[in-house]
């Protein structure tokens, strides 16, 4: 794909999917699609965005979504720059405000950060002149997870047109669900959501989705299922009595699948808790998309950072 | 008879055209206007038929001095609390140092009679424990002799039962009322925002209007229990609304409050992650509102009270759940519920009981009915006066307020107390 050829791309931020039309979310698979041949390469790089710089600004640990926007970055010849929690001002009592204000002013093209607290991507998103992209903020949206999930499926099945996917565990504090239950819908899928009480969120009434608390019943005929990693501080904060219950009862295992549809998929945004939200050989089976969601994240982040640092050049 | 030194003329007074005259720091006359009437010396201020109200009473308030003037200090509030129409506020004790002890008591009431000798007057409200830890009483009889008119743990609310009822059965010893926080704060997981459809959609740790409820209902039973008042502070759900209306029902000698801001805005104020709207207890729903309303026009709520809780604008510019819970409020309660008199839901005369005469009556202030030998305190308010609040046109500190850049309708436009103009 060339500048030339490069429609406007209408957005300074990406803060969650319900952002991005059904159009441009095509535009994000069929750009990721473009892209993904070069990490195919023996030579995993073009010159694409040289010059221009993204700063990885990750205040929670990350070590698979940072090293994504990184490879991706990376590989279209942007220059990376990481900020971790750990080495930045905030621990020394430093504001959010002032954090983003003084990488401002370093001039960055674009700010990709993974925060604690939910609103914390729009909060720099209204301050700042360069890109931001939400790498996760708080319980409230991952965008780009959501757009790779899609995207995984999207090359598995062509379409999302009427599929049904259930998206399995802690729902309650998931980014992750919140996002792909905007994402998936709009591109046609049925979504479930399941999992004990305790880990779904109080109020779905507005949500386009369906609510179990079987799994069994979940898993009737679904096309896929996502499961979500669980934290295990929801033990302490007694939402959950221990692994073991939570493993027996919302584990997705082999039994569950029969119950799904023909070559139900299974989708994992990782890390993995073998054995606890999924039976560690179904992690590792056909059925399995986890490491084609990993593939898709590197190509769908290149794609991202093309369209939001090229967004002004083609206007 | 003295002769006036102050008149207010050509005021609304209940709908009529009056003449307020006063002298010595008390009302003389409030007469029907006489256009030929001499005031002879007496300064005159022209109301043109401006609404005449007593000076109002905040049963809620903080003024953060000590410890955090950078947000507010006592001669800040209490300007606000003039502008709003406020002749006297109770200020809570969450301090630093808390006034939890009768030197903190003396020397926030020693600040506000320097920084304002006419008034507006602070009441302080002591901690009802040690430190707001909910762990030892305060010592309350030296506090009530040094000038506190309540107690309460406001802001930091006890969850033991046990300990409440001693702090309850404590204060009254003294005659003194207790305040409470009501929300069971092991049911509450964050604040700020309702547990709902937008905290859920949002993402964030919220409370659940049973956190406020459960709470008031222990409260309106042990009150019914120990035949002891309790005064439940900003009420904000239908729920403890319904629980409040039985147990006074029943005879309990409970009282409640609610605020501006929970007849005006609901949860969806937090939307975009506005920290400006961010508020303990939360903003709840359209229902909630209105049984806010009705609890209101058939007297189950018994004042209004503002929560003014001003905030720097750093420590509100922020991460939604990094920020503090607060309203700045003093200033905008008469614009934002005035409306509840426009509207028909209540008359004026509940209006001012809301607003004055039952909270004197509840915490032991002297009763103002601008009859004659009353306190000359009064204010004037313009209900077609438009204006924005903004960080100019704000005189307290704390400018978080969601009505930031609102054009609001209605001002108080002067305020007297004691007969000398404060604002």
């Amino acid at each position: 794909m060339t500048r030339e050829d490069t429609p406007t791309w209408p957005h300074k931020d990406l803060l969650d999917v319900d952002q991005l039309s059904l159009e441009e979310i095509h535009r994000v698979f069929e750009t990721a699609l473009s892209l993904q041949e070069i990490n195919q390469r023996p030579v995993k790089k073009v010159p694409t965005l040289r010059g221009r710089s993204v700063v990885l600004f990750f205040a929670e640990p990350s070590t698979r979504t940072k090293t994504s926007f990184d490879m991706a970055g990376k590989r279209l010849s942007a220059d990376t720059f990481s900020l971790a929690q750990s080495s930045s001002s905030l621990t020394k009592g430093e504001s959010l405000k002032d954090t983003a204000l003084t990488l401002q002013a370093m001039s960055p093209d674009a700010i990709v950060i993974r925060h604690w607290a939910s609103g914390a991507a729009q909060f720099l998103a209204e301050r700042l002149e360069c890109s931001v992209i939400n790498a996760g903020d708080g319980w409230h949206a991952h965008p780009t997870q959501a757009l790779l999930d899609g995207f995984t499926l999207f090359q598995e099945w062509g379409t999302l047109q009427g599929k049904t996917i259930l998206i399995l565990g802690d729902i309650a504090h998931s980014r992750v669900a919140r996002s792909n239950v905007n994402l998936l819908t709009r591109l046609g899928a049925n979504v479930r959501l399941c999992g004990p009480r305790t880990l779904l969120p109080h109020d779905t009434s507005s949500w386009p989705v369906e609510v179990y608390t079987d799994l069994d019943k979940a898993c009737r005929d679904a096309d896929g299922v996502m499961c979500l990693r669980l934290q295990l501080e929801r033990m302490q904060s007694g939402m959950l009595p221990d692994l073991r219950e939570y493993a027996r009862t919302y584990g997705l295992a082999p039994r569950h699948l029969e119950r799904a549809a023909d070559d139900c998929r299974v989708l994992h945004p990782g890390p993995m808790n073998r054995g606890v939200e999924i039976d560690s050989a179904l992690a590792d089976s056909l059925s399995s998309l986890v490491l084609d969601q990993v593939s898709a994240g590197v190509a769908t982040r290149m794609a991202l950072l093309f369209l939001y640092l090229t967004r002004t050049e083609a206007s | 008879m003295s002769a006036p030194h102050l008149v207010i003329r050509r005021a609304d007074w209940f709908g009529r055209e009056k003449d307020l005259l006063m002298a010595d720091g008390r009302v003389l006359e409030l007469a029907d206007h006489d256009p030929a009437r001499s005031f002879g010396d007496a300064e005159v201020v022209e109301a043109h038929g401006a609404v005449l109200l007593p000076s109002l009473v905040d049963a809620h308030v903080h003024l953060r001095e000590p410890g955090f003037e950078y947000k507010e200090d006592i001669a800040s509030g209490l300007k606000a609390a003039a502008r709003g129409g406020f002749g006297r506020v109770m200020a809570m004790a969450n301090t630093s140092p808390v006034n939890d002890n009768a030197d903190v008591t003396e020397a926030m009431l020693d600040t506000a009679r320097r920084a304002h000798p006419d008034g507006p007057f602070l009441h302080p409200v002591g901690a009802l424990t040690r430190g707001l830890k909910g762990e030892e009483l305060s010592p309350m009889a030296d506090m009530a002799q040094a000038g506190c008119i309540a107690f309460s743990n406001d802001g930091l609310p006890m969850a033991s039962a046990a300990f409440f009822r001693k702090a309850v059965e404590y204060a009254a010893t003294f005659n003194r009322p207790v305040i409470d926080h009501c929300e069971n704060p092991t049911m509450n997981p964050g604040c700020g925002v309702n547990e709902g459809e937008v905290s859920s959609r949002l993402g964030l740790r919220a409370q659940p209007w049973v956190a406020e409820a459960e709470q008031v209902a222990r409260d309106c039973l042990l009150a019914e229990f120990l035949g002891l008042p309790i005064h439940l502070a900003h009420v904000s759900c239908r729920a403890s609304v319904d629980c409040i209306r039985t147990a006074k029902a029943r005879g309990a000698p409970v009282t409640a409050e609610t605020c501006p801001h929970y007849l005006t805005l609901t949860e969806s104020s937090v939307e975009g992650y506005n920290t400006l709207a961010k508020v303990n207890p939360p903003l709840r729903t359209d229902e909630d509102v209105a049984a806010l309303k009705a609890a209101l026009a058939d007297g189950t709520i018994d004042i209004l009270a503002t929560d003014h809780a001003p905030h720097a604008d750093h420590e509100k510019e922020t991460e939604f759940e990094a920020a503090p819970c607060g309203i700045s409020g003093l200033e905008t309660a008469m614009s934002l519920t005035w409306p509840l008199v426009e509207s028909g839901l209540i008359d004026r005369e509940r209006f001012a009981d809301l607003w004055r005469h039952r909270p004197a009556e509840l915490f032991g202030l002297e009763p103002v009915r601008l009859e004659p030998g009353d306190a000359a305190d009064c204010i004037l308010f313009d209900p077609s006066a438009g204006w924005t609040p903004s960080p100019d046109s704000l005189v307290s500190k704390g400018k978080n307020t969601p009505f930031r850049d609102t054009p609001l309708k209605g001002r108080v436009t002067a305020h007297v107390l004691g007969g000398v103009r404060v604002f």
